[in-house]
């Protein structure tokens, strides 16, 4: 009761997805903050790595489900057993990744339980509030944050009176973070003969699931483009630099929407969270939610027309001028003084 | 019979055009300052429903939007893509919904129709959530695709569809009735049709109407299908308990803006003495190199 729960999501390869360690890793620090259990929910088949994964995040109970009925994902048959698990242990917290299982899920889960769900948070913290109207103290609620409408702003959402308090976290958003010591967490089998035909009325016909193609995150150097970069084949310079320097390229969610790069490439809030050891900001102005997913880099250079760009206040360098003109002169110099 | 097909479509502010009044007081968006634009996304719902009209003919297509007077711009411009009819569901009790309380609202306005399929837009550029679809679908107790990128193939019992996931595509089939949420890389929307917009130009809900001080019991009488029925709480049988910011379990603490504490940055111009100085120092320092 009162617990704190991480759903974690299985890899093609029957492993706890990045995004969800991720959670866990939150998910520990707000349940000692809150002197409550930190549990998890694992559904599908051969789940042992995943067990031996769990035992290094400070999880109690792992609530698992060994079924063939459940890998891969489909929305019914985890809805129901997930409803049901939260009906019976009545969790404080829910935590979900905000993916393509977590965005098909956690809605249905919240309609369900009438609970309030946040998407896309880019931090949670545990705090107080005071409604005046009703004048009502509520303490230790879920402060689900994330910059909303515009970009100016950032918002707080809470859940006063309904419970669990749900959120999903884009991946990369929290660090992954194990504890020093493994645990051996209490395991709970949950019952699937609660599954019905109709649970299974949609039938996964095929699936074509490539291995990962760019891993943002793991890159030492990002070299990343906005609007300003103009057109999908000056974008190309991009991956000219980022080749020199090891780098890898990412992009706005404006020069995805562009066209400029693929979706996969897409850094912020909505998009991958990175920190590198640098970031080089190309025709990049800055919006919040842009900066979300990057500005816990080391070092960041902006190169941008406008010297008002907002970008600049968080950049260690900022070089005012044309990106078509700097790019070249950069590898030049580079190129020049690696001799 | 005649298969009916609802697709819900969302007037959106254009988030690409944001200035400073954007938001309200209480959190919530201030509408009325920004260019408002029919939801990308749902462009693409329409499209794929569209699309199985095409095919089986025997189609009727509802799109139901929730919003202020002015988005029945929304269902005149469906309709002038190819949509049979519109409903705008809109009422003030509606102010500050979350998403639980519009799917809720919509839930209500869809159950009136009875349909065999439910399309929306994976999400919308105001929040980004993608959580209504879903929601609506287990208000409904329908079975949800979400993510479809592609409809493969469709007859008058189920649907085979594509889903775009992050590390590839699954196609899965579903029998109707069901709810599907459709991805902005599914195809695009076609264009609006010369005929219908002169055919439709003049479609207006009442209140717009009664805005501009027209009569409109004879025309509506002539030409029903220029008639945009609005639909309020009791028009659907909505509670009004589940409805705006009481019916809201999210509510908004507080917003902040976003102060930028000025970083002590170093300014380089793009002559090559400045690049050099750059590089030197970033292979100096080990950042590079």
């Amino acid at each position: 009761m009162k617990n704190i729960f991480v759903y974690c999501e299985l890899t093609e390869e029957h492993r706890i997805a990045d995004v969800s360690l991720e959670l866990l890793s939150k998910g520990k620090k707000l349940a000692d903050k809150l002197n409550v259990d930190l549990e998890a929910v694992v559904l599908g088949v051969q789940l042992d790595n995943a067990f031996e994964q769990l035992r290094s995040f400070g999880v109690s109970t792992i609530h698992y489900a060994d079924d063939k009925q459940l890998f891969p994902y489909k929305t019914l048959t985890h809805a129901k057993l997930v409803q049901a698990l939260f009906e019976k242990e009545q969790p404080e917290i829910v935590l979900f990744g905000a993916t393509s299982v977590g965005r098909d899920l956690a809605p249905r889960i919240a309609s369900a339980l009438r609970c309030g769900l946040t998407a896309d948070c880019t931090n949670l913290v545990i705090g107080n509030h005071v409604d005046e109207r009703k004048n009502q103290n509520y303490e230790n609620l879920l402060y689900q944050i994330r910059p909303a409408f515009g970009g100016n702003i950032i918002a707080t959402i809470i859940n006063p009176e309904t419970r669990p308090q749900m959120a999903t976290v884009r991946e990369g958003v929290m660090k992954l973070e194990p504890q020093a010591v493994k645990n051996n967490p209490v395991k709970k089998k949950i019952d699937v003969s609660l599954l019905k035909p109709m649970d299974e009325v949609v039938k996964i016909l095929h699936r074509h699931i490539e291995p990962p193609k760019v891993n943002l995150k793991a890159a030492q150097i990002m070299v990343a483009g906005g609007y300003g970069m103009g057109s999908k084949e000056n974008f190309q310079i991009l991956y000219e630099l980022a080749d020199l320097l090891g780098a890898e390229v990412g992009g706005t969610r404006a020069a995805v929407d562009a066209g400029f790069c693929g979706h996969e490439r897409q850094i912020g809030q909505t998009g991958v969270t990175v920190r590198p050891k640098l970031y080089i900001a190309c025709g990049i102005s800055g919006a919040v939610q842009h900066r979300a997913g990057m500005d816990q880099s080391s070092k960041i250079i902006s190169i941008n027309t406008s010297i008002h760009a907002p970008i600049n206040a968080i950049a260690d360098y900022v070089v005012v001028g044309d990106v078509m003109k700097v790019i070249p002169k950069m590898m030049q110099s580079y190129k020049k003084q690696i001799k | 019979m005649k298969m009916k097909i609802v697709v819900l479509a969302k007037q959106v502010p254009d988030t690409r055009n944001v200035g400073k009044d954007a938001m309200k007081e209480d959190g919530t968006v201030n509408r009325g300052v920004l260019p408002a634009i029919f939801n990308p996304d749902d462009l693409n719902a329409l499209e794929l429903a569209l699309t199985i009209k095409d095919k089986l003919k025997d189609v009727e297509i509802t799109v139901i939007t929730m919003g202020p007077t002015r988005a029945a711009d929304i269902i005149r411009e469906a309709i002038y893509r190819g949509a049979d009819k519109g409903y705008l569901l809109t009422d003030r009790k509606f102010a500050g919904s979350d998403t639980l309380a519009t799917s809720y609202a919509l839930s209500k306005a869809v159950e009136k129709i009875k349909p065999d399929l439910v399309v929306c837009g994976l999400q919308a550029i105001d929040g980004d959530t993608a959580q209504v679809g879903p929601q609506i679908a287990e208000k409904l107790r329908l079975p949800q695709v979400t993510y479809v990128e592609k409809l493969e193939s469709v007859d008058n019992k189920q649907m085979l569809l594509t889903r775009r996931l992050e590390r590839g595509v699954e196609t899965v089939s579903v029998p109707f009735p069901a709810l599907i949420t459709v991805h902005s890389s599914a195809a695009p929307c076609r264009p609006k049709h010369a005929k219908r917009m002169l055919k439709y130009k003049h479609a207006h809900t009442t209140t717009e109407l009664q805005e501009q001080h027209r009569d409109y019991t004879d025309m509506f009488k002539e030409k029903p299908y220029l008639h945009i029925e609005e639909w309020n709480t009791e028009a659907v049988g909505a509670d009004e308990k589940h409805l705006g910011l009481g019916g809201s379990p999210t509510k908004v603490k507080e917003i902040e803006s976003v102060v930028l504490v000025q970083k002590e940055s170093k300014r380089f111009t793009e002559k090559d003495q400045d690049i050099d100085q750059l590089m030197k120092e970033l292979l100096e320092t080990r950042v590079i190199g």
